[in-house]
């Protein structure tokens, strides 16, 4: 049998070391590896030096998974180039008022970029994480396409639009073949000691989930830009914002105002220093505009197509019209209104459950 | 994973195996001779006379008194203890330590938590060797200068300090001065007869020892605050119950170490044989170092495009275990703070590699090393250049 070499980015959780261990049992010369992005130093708000993405307990956890299996297991250290391509991106995008998606970028530029670059000089030919998704080739477009995971709760196809054909053509995602209760049953059976840990953080170099004392971290001179005005849809100054990388669309507690009916962020407009509130209504939009668009399964679509298409990790894919635009962009109409479609944001669409593509939402369309 | 059945270990900079000696020496330590050595009965006057003989062959090989030997942790608490002890004994009076940039973490990151309580700390900056000129510690001497302490040899690239000059200075002027010798120890000859070193940290798992054991040399009359409290241990310099198996394991590593001449010659060839094949076999190879003055079984070097950790990892899955210089907790690498302090390239300084040699590697592996490396350089470089051209 001809045994491909694979490195599997093992993050110490369930999927990676379950993935490790069916790519192993596949038959696959296995390589496990974890990336250090960040540290505690750097990024701060550390709750629990034992917890975390990067800290060492995650790291002996992989190890220990590791030498459970018998394979070679190494930490990588892509400080750099994390802070370069996503970290630091993540701080650009809030002070341009958006909402970034650091866990996309990360996948696009350091998963399929640094460590699949990595894992060509150790000698693997693919890379695998225990992603909930799955990769195809299909014959009749001499395409690879990339399809949610089996498990539709757990689907994580959603942060992986970045992918090229090159990166799918070497990728595995052997967890999203199974359901989550079905990889901690496996988990369980092999006696892998992650079996049973509780799933991880949302955004990982922050690791208590405060955005705004990480920007603040980071970046002591925003005190600068500390307040301004906070309007509504009329334009009438009703109030004072603390600072507008702090606010996300569709938000509404912590804005400060005494007004009778509940209010929501409508707009961050960073040029103007003004944060625009608004009722639910105003909060609906009808369509987006996003562009650095990539084409997953498909070669980009010659006439409107329709898809269903996901504006948040956390929202189901909305039937809507895709429309092809000029550089590089996409025009995309819901069938329904949607609430609170946020700049800097993935959208991505699918058919069913392929990915067609994904993009990085540049404005919102309001409703007519 | 690979078909490799016999590894290679060229390593021996990072720890070595216990000899097979050292071993059956401490193993009686563990179950019949146990006794506590401050103990007044019988048990406890065996573990002392088995302790105080390794203290006497430790002090044999370096020139000193078994007094001046005090048993540690290792070289890390023999460092700490040197610097942090000088630095409590003289803080009131005195407040400049000068010491160099290539240091191990275990100097440097004490002198920096110095520096945070009000201590003022001199970094000599190195040529391009890596090595210290006595000239330049000599113009950073102040009056409140109370020590001196510069490395042996670099545990990275084996360059030797002339400690002697160094320590000349220091004695000169009434300055105590401290040398980690933990690499040094066992492959070079040290003698504190003739340089006037004060502080001298040593550790066992360099030469063939157990681990968690090394030592202090301090001279007579030297004086710096404690650093464990407690028991009247050591003379009551160090407190805490001593370490008989492993003191006993120290010393016959120490005695085999420094059996008949010094190994170093025999390393060296196989040293001197993996410089000449792989400057031979692989183009824009950069010796780190000094050509002549570094430790005889250390070799470090850049290898131009392509990234340490990637043919640190490549040997790794062969089967061939090499370093590139440290390594944090974590086990990632970073760029060595040695290699830049020397002003080596940036690029160069993350393509560097350290094979160390030890007295169980044969030519046959520097050939199998050889191989392993040239093959791994030339995927690397045309990977490089694929993605260059892309």
């Amino acid at each position: 049998m001809n045994k491909e070499t694979v490195v599997v980015a093992m993050s110490g959780g369930v999927d990676s070391s379950v993935a490790a261990a069916l790519l192993q049992e596949q038959g696959y010369n296995v390589i496990g590896v974890t990336m250090s992005l960040w540290d505690y130093d750097r990024v701060g708000g550390n709750l629990n030096m034992d917890s975390g993405c990067c800290s060492l307990d995650t790291l002996d956890d992989a190890r220990c998974v590791s030498s459970n299996l018998g394979i070679p297991y190494y930490v990588v250290n892509f400080r750099e180039e994390f802070e370069a391509a996503v970290s630091d991106n993540f701080i650009f995008e809030y002070l341009d008022g958006r909402t970034p998606n650091p866990c996309v970028r990360c996948n696009t530029y350091i998963k399929w970029g640094v460590l699949l670059k990595k894992a060509e000089e150790l000698g693997a030919d693919k890379i695998a994480t225990g992603h909930y998704a799955r990769v195809g080739f299909d014959e009749s477009q001499g395409r690879f396409v990339l399809r949610r995971g089996i498990d539709n709760r757990k689907d994580q196809s959603y942060a992986l639009w970045g992918i090229r054909q090159q990166g799918l053509a070497q990728t595995l995602f052997p967890a999203g073949e199974y359901t989550k209760p079905e990889i901690r049953d496996i988990a369980r059976k092999i006696g892998l000691k992650t079996a049973e840990k509780q799933e991880s953080q949302e955004i990982c170099f922050i690791p208590d989930n405060d955005y705004s004392r990480y920007l603040k971290k980071q970046r002591p001179d925003l005190q600068a830009l500390a307040d301004g005005e906070i309007i509504d849809q009329q334009n009438n100054v009703i109030g004072r914002h603390k600072g507008f990388p702090f606010y996300t669309i569709g938000q509404r507690k912590g804005l400060g105002l005494s007004v009778p009916d509940p209010v929501y962020v409508t707009e961050i407009d960073a040029g103007a220093n003004r944060v625009k509130v608004g009722f639910q209504k105003d909060l609906e939009h009808c369509g987006l505009i996003a562009d650095n668009v990539n084409w997953v399964s498909f070669s980009p679509p010659t006439r409107p197509m329709q898809v269903q298409a996901k504006i948040r990790y956390n929202s189901p894919p909305e039937p809507a019209l895709l429309t092809v635009q000029d550089d590089n962009a996409v025009k995309i109409t819901f069938d329904r209104p949607q609430r609170a479609v946020t700049s800097g944001q993935s959208v991505v669409f699918y058919q069913d459950d392929l990915v067609v593509g994904g993009a990085v939402i540049q404005k919102a369309l309001k409703a007519a | 994973m690979s078909e490799i059945t016999k590894r290679i270990y060229l390593d021996h900079s990072a720890t070595t195996p216990v000899d097979e000696r050292a071993l059956a020496a401490m193993l009686p330590f563990f179950t019949q001779t146990y006794g506590n050595a401050t103990s007044i009965h019988s048990f406890g006057q065996e573990a002392k006379v088995a302790l105080e003989n390794a203290r006497r062959k430790i002090a044999a090989v370096i020139g000193a008194t078994p007094g001046e030997i005090i048993f540690t942790a290792g070289g890390t608490e023999s460092n700490n203890w040197a610097i942090k002890g000088a630095a409590l004994h003289y803080g009131d009076q005195k407040k400049h330590i000068i010491t160099a940039t290539t240091e191990h973490h275990a100097v440097l990151h004490t002198c920096r938590f110095l520096e945070k309580q009000g201590f003022n700390i001199s970094f000599a900056r190195v040529d391009e060797h890596g090595a210290v000129d006595p000239e330049r510690i000599s113009a950073m001497l102040r009056d409140d200068t109370f020590l001196i302490s510069i490395m042996h040899a670099n545990n990275e690239v084996g360059t030797i300090n002339p400690i002697v000059e160094i320590a000349q200075i220091a004695h000169d002027k009434g300055i105590l001065f401290h040398t980690d010798a933990v690499q040094s120890y066992g492959k070079i000859p040290i003698d504190v007869g003739v340089a006037p070193i004060d502080l001298l940290s040593i550790s066992a798992h360099k030469i063939y020892g157990p681990k968690g054991i090394g030592a202090l040399y301090m001279r007579q009359g030297t004086k710096i605050a404690k650093f464990l409290h407690g028991g009247r241990h050591e003379r009551d310099r160090r407190a805490g119950t001593e370490n008989i198996a492993a003191a006993v394991g120290f010393g016959a590593a120490t005695e085999i170490s420094h059996d008949k001449t010094f190994e170093g010659n025999d390393l060296r060839h196989l040293r001197d044989l993996l410089q000449a094949k792989i400057l031979a076999g692989i183009s824009g190879v950069r010796v780190n170092g000094h050509p002549e003055n570094r430790l005889p079984n250390l070799l470090n070097l850049s290898i131009e495009g392509v990234e340490s950790d990637s043919l640190l990892l490549s040997l790794d899955l062969k089967g061939i275990a090499v370093s590139n210089g440290s390594a944090c907790t974590s086990g990632t690498i970073e760029p060595s703070h040695v290699l830049q302090a020397m002003g080596v390239r940036k690029d160069l300084a993350k393509s560097a590699l350290r094979f160390s040699f030890g007295r169980q590697n044969c030519l046959a592996e520097v050939d199998a090393c050889v191989e392993a490396l040239i093959e791994i350089v030339t995927r690397l470089r045309k990977f490089k250049k694929r993605r260059d051209s892309a």
